[in-house]
């Protein structure tokens, strides 16, 4: 039976889905199907039964009322940019794409809220508030692209998370379509919620609990002043010990961020950046909010740097000099691709006070490895994102890179840390789980999904370590790995 | 990504085409830019989909024919290199595919269509001759069949007098430069008045303009759409006719230059290699030069005009000149400049885009003219015959009274006398089809 070609009962599925949508939004093609293989993380690869492209929520709901009725999983989909999997296809179910549901709805500049349909992009709600003095301020290094209902579902974080607080701190509700197609509402409109609080349960639910398909969001007021930083050091552990001294002096910049050699290199190649001569790692520091309060932290900020190893310290003289660092710092990790051929990427968190001390050690495994790893990541919440680079027609060197990855990750679960920061659980890290929370938890988690959706048809196979999976594992290689057609990046 | 590709095996493209495939890192920076997948919001026609579709392609996981229809949905457009932080050159790797893999699953029409384009467009004298042809036709156009029916609605209703070139044209006073001017193949046609601009701005800056005779096509068309050999065989044609005494090789196409930056890759492998090389390092966009030479101040306009600049993409993104027109547009007196909300994005002209989709290229096209119309400029610049045609056509479609279309060298040469006004003022004067 050649590949995906469904079932009987999958035929009399794929018969009613097409009741629902006009033929041009339900792809079945294979050359349609192969293009929503995978998602960012291109090491899992699974082709889809069908993909529908919804314009609106009861097309939605039908569409999951069908699938309960039948029984065929389905992936909600933004623009696949998860980096561990979360939007892979199960190759007997759906993809559920929601790139054409992407209409603002609503901008209230009283309220400071804005209402969005699920496929908008990130940086289009603050673009769309920017002509009020507002904006959204969750601003993943993905912003340009990935989605807002992606967000949600993997309470994505960013630069100015440290400040600000991730997805989860500025959305306030959202329509939901249940696993049954049954459309909720959770949350409202306003920051003082009375009642459990549904909306909490549902960010970062990594799309088990049900399709995001409105959801209101907090807009904030745009500071009044930006006072940016790149502060050269000569060594990672260096600036690691910078960051743990700025936040432990009380001074709450908008951003901490650092970046190594390796990937000052890529960005420079690949945006033009320039770093502070011979430095081996950078800091990029800001501070937002009013003139005022900039001006003040700004010198508390100078004392502390010049306390610091510092090597160089470079102030951004306007705007477009700070959008220039911004610009090398987001587009970092995909202009590792112009230094490596491939590379993994790794989330994951450690206490700020053992930042410095974790990234020696990750060094260390690195160079005993023979592999080189770049770094660049959230410093001030501790979040690292170390990049393995490798050349994947090397014989060995994939699995030499897996081995790494996941040494870094019990590397920092040891310190205290998490495996995932804001990249999610996916299907990358679906085993480490029980390490992290200890299997009755785990399995409390497993209670709770059940109780919304019995036959788990919604993102079958993620997040849960023992489940079957769409299409393979993590530890260990996955055939298509090991014929090198597959990739983590 | 990873790929199981050897270079060595798909002949000259190779290197390109497994470069392009390995830098990518699906990491979809690149979709909010691109036309199709901002209209259709499917990842097949986004550009992170159509790198994977063609490395399954290449790699035999999946069949030309599976991907005919993403493949032949790219504008080629390249906007999706201007957004790609890794550096992914999508317009070698499209190139390259198109010639070794793009399935030939078109209907006979279709077929007919592509022989048309291909065996005309190219050649001034069969252009002109098709056109004229066509003209008779143009009133039937509903009752001709669909695929073909575009064509004959871009079809202009009046054709400018065949134009001569003087094969030198001097300076007076103090010689700056001396440059080729490529005179184009089907914009020879359509628009002479373009060259005639060119030629005038440059004199006014002490550029000395030579233009070889007996001029064909550079090959654009062909190289875009695979035709490696056919386009070879044109690059090394027009490449023994120009002589190498100039300072640069100037071309007032977008779609030419892109494809003359690229002369190396097109005659890898011929007797006109070296040549290739030469001219790929001298080639530039009359509007780069100018910059680059510095523009001695035009007089400017009697009254003030607002004018959009609109990018066009083989410009803006495969030869990533944006801001020399601008800075160029910016030192005419009187000439206020408008940003269009959509800046960077394609109009649906596209080389012969409009031709083979025209659907998209429809919706490409009115979205543009309407915007356009709602910024409420007197006349819109930009650097591309084919977006001049593309936007005329909608424009007019749009509004009983458009605002004119002007090649950016045309601007600059009636700024440089002012008493042109009254002609600015007539859009349909100004029109790409009279001289
Ligand atoms: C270059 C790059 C940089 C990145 N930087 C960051 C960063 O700084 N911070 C960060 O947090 N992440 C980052 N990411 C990861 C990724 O961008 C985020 O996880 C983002 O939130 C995913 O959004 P998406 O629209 O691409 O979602 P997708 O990848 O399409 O989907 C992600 C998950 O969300 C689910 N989902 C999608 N839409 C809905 C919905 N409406 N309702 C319910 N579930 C839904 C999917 O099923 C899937 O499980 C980065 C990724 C890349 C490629
Ligand atoms: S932006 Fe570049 S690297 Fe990223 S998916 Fe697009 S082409 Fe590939
Ligand atoms: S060339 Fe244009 S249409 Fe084609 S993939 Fe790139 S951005 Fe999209």
């Amino acid at each position: 039976m050649p590949l995906n070609s469904p079932t009987i009962a999958g035929a009399e599925f794929l018969a009613k889905l097409r009741e629902l949508y006009p033929p041009e939004r339900v792809l079945t093609k294979r050359g349609q199907l192969a293009a929503y293989e995978s998602d960012g993380l291109t090491v899992f690869q699974s082709r889809p039964m069908a993909v529908v492209v919804p314009n609106d929520i009861e097309e939605i709901s039908a569409t999951l009322k069908l699938c309960q009725t039948y029984g065929v999983p389905y992936v909600p989909r933004g623009s696949g940019t998860s980096l561990s999997g979360g939007c892979v296809p199960h190759a007997e179910g759906i993809v559920i794409a929601l790139n054409r549901m992407n209409r603002i709805l609503q901008v209230d500049p009283l309220q400071c809220t804005a209402v969005v349909e699920p496929g908008v992009i990130n940086l289009e709600i603050s673009k769309a508030a920017s002509h009020y003095g507002l904006y959204y301020a969750p601003d993943p290094s993905s912003q340009i692209v990935c989605t807002i209902g992606g967000n949600l579902a993997f309470n994505a974080g960013g630069a100015h998370c440290l400040k600000y607080g991730m997805t989860s701190n500025h959305v306030l509700g959202a329509k939901v379509v249940l696993p049954d197609g049954e459309i909720v509402m959770l949350g409202d409109a306003s920051l003082e919620h009375v009642g459990p609080d549904l909306m909490g349960m549902f960010v970062g639910s990594e799309g088990l609990f049900g399709i995001a398909v409105e959801i209101t969001v907090r807009l904030l007021p745009k500071p009044a002043a930006f006072h940016t930083v790149l502060v050269g050091y000569a060594g990672m552990k260096a600036a690691g010990d910078a960051v743990a001294q700025i936040v432990a002096s009380g001074l709450l910049p908008g951003a901490l961020e650092i970046m190594d050699s390796l990937s000052m290199e890529a960005a420079t190649r690949a945006v033009g950046v320039e770093y502070p001569v011979g430095a081996k790692a950078v800091l990029i520091v800001e501070l937002d909010g009013t003139t005022e309060t900039v001006e003040i932290e700004k010198l508390q900020l100078q004392r502390l740097l010049e306390a610091s190893a510092a090597t160089a310290t470079l102030v951004a003289a306007n705007a477009e000099q700070r959008a220039k660092i911004w610009k090398g710092r987001k587009s970092a990790f995909s202009a590792v691709g112009l230094i490596s051929p491939d590379f993994l990427v790794q989330d994951c968190v450690v206490p700020r006070t053992k930042l410095g001390q974790v990234l020696e050690e990750i060094e260390q495994l690195s160079l005993e490895s023979g592999l080189r790893v770049a770094n660049v990541f959230h410093a001030g919440d501790g979040n690292l994102h170390p990049l393995i680079l490798f050349d994947g027609r090397e014989p060995g060197a994939l699995e030499r890179a897996e081995a790494l990855s996941a040494k870094i990750i019990r590397l920092c679960i040891q310190h205290g840390g998490s495996i995932t920061g804001e990249h999610g659980v996916g299907m990358e890290k679906r085993e480490f789980m029980p390490d992290l929370f200890g299997n009755s938890d785990v399995e409390f988690m497993r209670q709770l999904r059940r109780a919304l959706d019995p036959q788990e048809v919604s993102n079958r196979g993620k997040m849960f370590p023992d489940m079957e999976a769409p299409s393979l594992r993590l530890v260990g290689l996955h055939p298509l790995e090991s014929q090198g057609i597959a990739s983590r990046m | 990504m990873l790929h199981e590709l050897e270079s060595e095996k798909l002949g000259p493209h190779g290197p390109a085409v497994t470069q392009a495939i390995s830098s990518c890192v699906h990491c979809g920076f690149c979709l909010p830019t691109c036309p199709t997948y901002q209209l259709l919001g499917e990842e097949e026609n986004s550009p992170r989909g159509r790198i994977f579709l063609m490395k399954e392609v290449l790699e035999g996981e999946l069949k030309p024919a599976d991907i005919a229809d993403s493949i032949d949905k790219c504008l080629g457009c390249a906007a999706c290199m201007t957004a790609c932080p890794s550096g992914v050159n999508y317009d070698q790797l499209l190139t390259g595919y198109r010639h070794l893999k793009h399935a030939r699953t078109r209907t006979w029409l279709q077929r007919v269509r592509d022989f048309m384009v291909h065996s005309t467009l190219p050649y001034a004298e069969r252009f002109r001759w098709a056109i004229r042809m066509g003209r008779l036709f143009k009133p039937f156009a509903r009752l001709v069949p669909a695929t073909i029916r575009p064509m004959l609605e871009l079809l202009p209703d009046r054709l400018p007098a065949k134009a001569e070139w003087p094969s030198l044209t001097k300076v007076e006073g103090r010689r700056r430069g001396r440059v080729v001017l490529l005179t184009g193949c089907a914009q020879d046609v359509l628009a002479p008045r373009i060259t005639k601009a060119a030629i005038s701005v440059l004199v006014r800056n002490g550029v000395e303009v030579v233009i070889p005779p007996g001029q064909g096509c550079c090959g654009a068309l062909s190289w875009h759409a695979g035709r490696a050999s056919v386009a070879a065989k044109m690059a090394s044609d027009l490449l023994q006719r120009i002589p190498q005494d100039v300072d640069a090789v100037l071309t007032t196409t977008a779609g030419c230059g892109s494809t003359l930056k690229e002369y190396s890759h097109v005659t890898t492998g011929t007797p006109a290699h070296q040549q290739g090389i030469w001219l790929e390092q001298h080639v530039k966009d009359v509007c780069e030069y100018l910059d680059e030479l510095g523009l001695t101040q035009p007089a400017g306009l009697p009254r003030l005009m607002r004018v959009a600049y609109h990018d066009a993409c083989h410009l803006l993104h495969a030869q990533k000149v944006g801001q020399a027109p601008r800075r160029l547009l910016g030192k005419i007196k009187n000439l206020q400049l408008v940003e269009l909300p959509s800046a960077g994005s394609c109009c649906g002209s596209a080389g012969s885009y409009n031709i083979e989709q025209p659907g998209l290229a429809e919706v490409l096209g009115r979205d543009k003219s309407r915007e356009i119309l709602r910024t409420e400029v007197h006349a819109v610049a930009t650097g591309n015959i084919g977006c001049m045609v593309q936007l005329q056509r909608h424009l007019r479609e749009s509004s009983n009274n458009p605002p004119p279309v002007w090649h950016t060298i045309e601007v600059l040469e009636r700024a440089y006398r002012p008493r042109s006004l009254t002609e600015m003022d007539s859009g349909a004067q100004m029109s790409p089809t009279v001289s």
